[in-house]
């Protein structure tokens, strides 16, 4: 589904990445891990097409399709979806109007009819009820005056909506209390399916108790220095990253 | 040489044929008006409160002045897009100066709108007392007008009298040659009254360049409500300068949006005096400037009573190389205690070509007051578009929308909830060449008063 091949990229001239290998198959669930600044967020906003960052050498294919080629909005039609770190606040913007806009997109480049207005209003009904949002949802204005355990659940609950084939969560865990983190992995492990894959960022083995990985990668400035299973997160939240740091730059 | 000679020669010539197609009333008035006008110049670029637009040169060309009156044939269909679903109105146009009925019949024994030469006649006492006195003759822009008008309209609701639905008048700019039209609108509420007024402004499509010399005078009696919504939708060759002059009574109410979707040049004047006490004033604007649009809106805001409040907010959206203005001044005189006067300017500026200016002004004479201004220029949220492309909405229609919701503050303020959904629709239709998002969808979900969920 995802073929990530010797990503390079950076921000204002500082590389970020530096050469990232990656292949994520459909049904898999893989976890990044690293330490801040190792570049995980980075890797997220690069495979979305935020423009604030620039690919300098490397190639993605998802689904066939170079995914580096095509707008972010593009990307977000052919599956690719972003639970956000800091979800956005867009005062004035409804979210029954942001996600009919989404939505409607998105099937418009599938060559598919509008929904109707029943038909959305029902598929709201239904996805909120995912993350236990309530029905005053659609009516406040996308993520303002949201908590922070809100904005996450938003985020699952738009992720629900779009039902799209690659997720990425980018520390989906951050901010949340125990509570919240439950109803946030329950949505996703309810969304997920043989055809779709979850790629999840986190500084923290905690999610991967609720959302259970098949892979467990290390991010270290900017690559990917350690692969394994489970295991490898339970290894890390028991001895943390510095003996990795200390074998890798001793090296 | 001075613009206003060729206006002040053409009287000179033609004092007759003015008067003699003008009410008495508004003849009185004329000679003050040219004694004005002896050593008057209209502002130009520069002077106080014309930072960036004078509007000597927008009189400049050589228009034509309807004196004999003829009639002159527009289309009242094309403006028949301002129709707003869902709101009955009383209808009434304005060819130019020329007042035509539409539905004003029907109205409230007593209410009057109509012909401010009509006026003269059934009320002569409420013309002659307001007309040409609200706004002050010493005002250049105010002595032409009162030099040249030879007709308008007036809208009078007597004492008590609430008026059911909104009054709207359809203004309609039209004719072969380029003309100047001299606008007359006066407006008294009587003690306890309430009305909503919408105008419309149009230009016909095909129309050359025409000037719009409006003067509008308000007179809001003691406890009356008025509430007048003005929008403009007109072509790049017209020119507008509009002033309203404004006075509110003792615990009246004046509700004034100031809306400008398509135009060439447009300077708006509001002033309002709220003279008496517990007095409550909103003024609220809302423009979109693109092309080489111009929209230069002014209000000056005088607090003469006790406990006034009043509360301006003006929302622009310039891209392009089209350029907005605001300049409000809230002045609180001497002795006018715990009065509450807020104001904000907000502007959006979508490209390097485009410009806003804006000048917010506090003058205070009084020590127990709470006053604030404040005015922000900037970008549209990077973070927020990128975020609305993730989720698939393309660009182009994910800047309209943060503008629409930018402008929404406005839109929601507005107190005719019909009227704010139409204006959502046509500030929609204007910012995108993206389809209307909410053009076919019954759900209706921008209406608070019907959820339909």
């Amino acid at each position: 589904m995802l073929q990530i091949n010797n990503l390079h990229a950076s921000i204002e001239g500082k590389e970020i990445l530096r050469g990232i290998d990656l292949t994520v198959n459909a049904g898999e669930v893989h976890a990044i891990m690293g330490p801040n600044g190792s570049g995980k967020s980075t890797l997220s906003a690069v495979l979305t097409g935020n423009p604030q960052y620039t690919v300098t050498e490397g190639t993605v294919s998802f689904g066939g399709k170079d995914l580096l080629a095509m707008p972010p909005e593009q990307r977000a039609h052919e599956g690719l979806f972003l639970s956000f770190q800091y979800p956005v606040e867009i005062p004035g913007v409804s979210m029954t109007n942001f996600m009919r806009a989404a939505l409607n997109e998105k099937r418009k480049y599938h060559g598919q009819e509008p929904v109707s207005a029943t038909e959305f209003l029902r598929l709201m009904r239904e996805k909120r009820a995912v993350v236990e949002l309530d029905n005053r949802l659609a009516s406040r204005s996308v993520n303002e005056g949201f908590s922070g355990g809100e904005k996450k659940r938003n985020e699952i609950f738009q992720m629900a909506m779009l039902e799209p084939r690659l997720s990425i969560l980018d520390e989906t865990d951050s901010g949340l209390d125990i509570d919240a983190l439950r109803i946030v992995a329950a949505g996703v492990n309810q969304l997920k399916t043989a055809d779709n894959a979850t790629i999840v960022i986190t500084h923290y083995q905690r999610l991967l108790d609720y959302i259970r990985p098949d892979f467990v990668h290390v991010l270290y400035k900017g690559r990917i220095v350690r692969t394994g299973g489970p295991e490898l997160a339970l290894e890390l939240e028991e001895k943390g990253y510095d003996w990795i740091k200390e074998e890798l730059d001793d090296r | 040489m001075n613009p206003l000679r060729q206006y002040l020669d053409f009287y000179d010539a033609n004092a007759e044929l003015i008067a003699a197609h003008a009410a008495p009333v508004l003849n009185d008035r004329r000679p003050e008006a040219r004694a004005a006008l002896r050593e008057a110049t209209l502002p130009a670029k520069g002077a106080p409160g014309y930072d960036i637009q004078g509007i000597d040169t927008l009189f400049e060309p050589d228009y034509g002045i309807n004196a004999s009156r003829l009639s002159i044939a527009a289309d009242t269909l094309e403006p028949f897009r301002c129709e707003v679903p869902n709101l009955s109105t009383w209808l009434g146009f304005q060819v130019n100066d020329s007042y035509i009925d539409g539905s004003m019949r029907q109205l409230p024994d007593g209410v009057m709108v109509g012909s401010l030469g009509d006026a003269a006649r059934e009320f002569p006492d409420v013309v002659a007392r307001h007309y040409a006195r609200i706004a002050p003759l010493d005002d250049a822009q105010v002595a032409l007008s009162t030099l040249l008008a030879q007709d308008g309209i007036c809208i009078y609701v007597p004492r008590g009298v609430k008026l059911a639905k909104p009054v709207q008048i359809v203004n309609i700019l039209s004719g072969n040659v380029p003309i100047m039209a001299s606008r007359r609108l006066l407006i008294v509420i009587d003690d306890d009254a309430e009305a909503q007024l919408l105008l419309c402004d149009h230009t016909q499509s095909s129309a050359p360049a025409m000037l719009i010399n409006e003067v509008v005078e308000v007179a809001v009696g003691a406890r009356a409500a008025l509430h007048i919504y003005d929008l403009e939708q007109s072509t790049p060759a017209t020119r507008r300068v509009a002033s309203l002059w404004a006075r509110q009574a003792e615990g009246s109410s004046l509700h004034h949006g100031t809306v400008t979707l398509t135009n060439g040049i447009t300077r708006n004047n509001l002033h309002v005096a709220a003279c008496g006490n517990d007095t409550e004033t909103r003024l609220l604007g809302l423009a979109i400037a693109k092309e080489r649009q111009v929209v230069d809106n002014h209000t000056t805001l005088v607090h003469q009573g006790l406990r006034g409040r009043s509360n301006q907010l003006f929302k622009y959206f310039v891209g392009d190389e089209g350029r907005g203005s605001f300049i409000g001044r809230v002045k609180v005189a001497p002795g006018a205690a715990k009065v509450e006067a807020y104001q904000s300017n907000k502007n959006i500026v979508a490209t390097a070509t485009a410009r806003v200016h804006s000048k917010p002004e506090l003058e205070i004479y009084c020590d127990d007051v709470k006053c604030s201004h404040g005015s922000s220029t900037g970008q549209l949220d990077a973070d927020a578009i990128f975020y609305m492309r993730q989720r698939g909405i393309p660009e182009a229609m994910a800047r309209m929308m943060l503008v629409q919701a930018f402008l929404s503050d406005v839109t929601d303020a507005i107190d005719i909830p019909a009227l704010a959904t139409r204006l959502r629709q046509l500030t929609e239709q204007r910012l995108g060449n993206v389809k209307a998002l909410c053009g076919d969808c019954k759900a209706d979900c921008h209406n608070p008063i019907n959820p339909k969920q």
